[in-house]
């Protein structure tokens, strides 16, 4: 699997907040051998030491950073806070948010066509939050994203895979674009179910900082999302309404 | 000139951006600046001048989802 020409082992990319502790985080990173970690930025005073410290922290662990816009309401917002995430993390990849209602952190769509649209022309390797909508889809790779990121539920929710039927035409629709399940998933088996359904990867976050063991959480997630990977490549039966024997009736003894 | 960063208003004598920040003990950090919505990358923060009533955003790398 490929990200903007870089290729990747993991199919599970680890947002880094809300752990109990850096100490915790590290290990469930590693336990979850996510190669990607999403990132994001804050206000720091001149007396605080946090955002140096984070930073050398993050890249004593060897991963690659997916820094985010997490929090932008606006075009012009989530096009600066790009353009600050690029020079502070010194990459061109930006996980685009531009969130429309707080309630439900449902994208703007329109806003985020325009400003993937922007930061495509600018160079940006624009990887778009937004939500299962195909016409959406379709605008965003017609603005230049050549990776697509759709919620599974509203972030933080746990709900897993609202709309399967949404997600797997989006997979159908875009055969050849890298598909990306962020946000929403709870347990290992809403992760198992994106896999199934063919998509590329998993981003997560909230359902592993705030599992009662975060560290056997990632493992776990790991697993499933290698096993819904391995049953995709297997090519799962197509579900059917009546019954059909296991075993063979051929040959079957004439008792009766 | 009275100034606002990161919505904290500050009196500072300095009329660009790189000595503001400077002088207001941001030397040396791994930050991130904008001014009045709009980035401004380190390279230009010497030559960005500063007026009267100026927004500065000053952000650094955080932990995100």
């Amino acid at each position: 699997m490929s990200f903007y020409g870089i290729e990747l082992s993991s199919r599970l990319l680890l947002g880094t907040a809300r752990y109990p502790s850096p100490k915790i985080l590290a290990e469930a990173i590693e336990a979850s051998k996510a190669e990607v970690v999403t990132v994001s930025l804050r206000r720091e005073a001149a007396a605080e030491r946090g955002g140096q410290s984070f930073w050398s922290f993050i890249r004593g662990l060897g991963v690659r950073v997916l820094p985010n816009t997490a929090g932008c309401h606006t075009v012009a917002e989530a096009v600066t806070t790009a353009h600050m995430a690029r020079e502070l993390f010194d990459t061109p990849w930006i996980k685009l948010e531009v969130i429309r209602d707080d309630e439900t952190l449902q994208p703007d769509v329109f806003g985020l066509v325009e400003a993937a649209r922007i930061l495509s022309d600018e160079g940006f390797e624009v990887f778009p939050y937004t939500t299962e909508d195909l016409a959406v889809a379709d605008r965003l790779v017609e603005a230049g994203c050549r990776v697509l990121m759709p919620w599974g539920a509203p972030i933080g929710s746990a709900r897993g895979l609202n709309n399967l039927y949404g997600l797997r035409a989006l997979r159908a629709h875009f055969p050849d674009i890298p598909l990306v399940v962020d946000a929403g998933l709870g347990v290992p088996s809403h992760a198992a179910a994106a896999m199934e359904l063919g998509y590329d990867a998993v981003l997560l976050n909230t359902a592993v900082a705030e599992a009662g063991d975060p560290v056997a959480m990632a493992r776990a997630f790991a697993l499933a999302i290698d096993a819904g990977r391995t049953a995709f490549a297997a090519r799962p039966l197509e579900p059917r309404d009546m019954a059909v024997p296991s075993t063979p009736v051929l040959g079957r003894a004439a008792l009766g | 000139m009275r100034i606002f960063v990161n919505g904290d208003q500050h009196d500072v004598e300095p009329r660009t951006l790189a000595l503001a920040l400077e002088e207001l003990g941001y030397r040396g950090k791994k930050i991130a600046t904008a001014l009045n919505g709009r980035f401004v990358a380190a390279v230009a923060r010497p030559n960005t001048a500063l007026a009267d009533g100026d927004q500065i955003e000053v952000v650094a790398p955080m932990q995100g989802g």
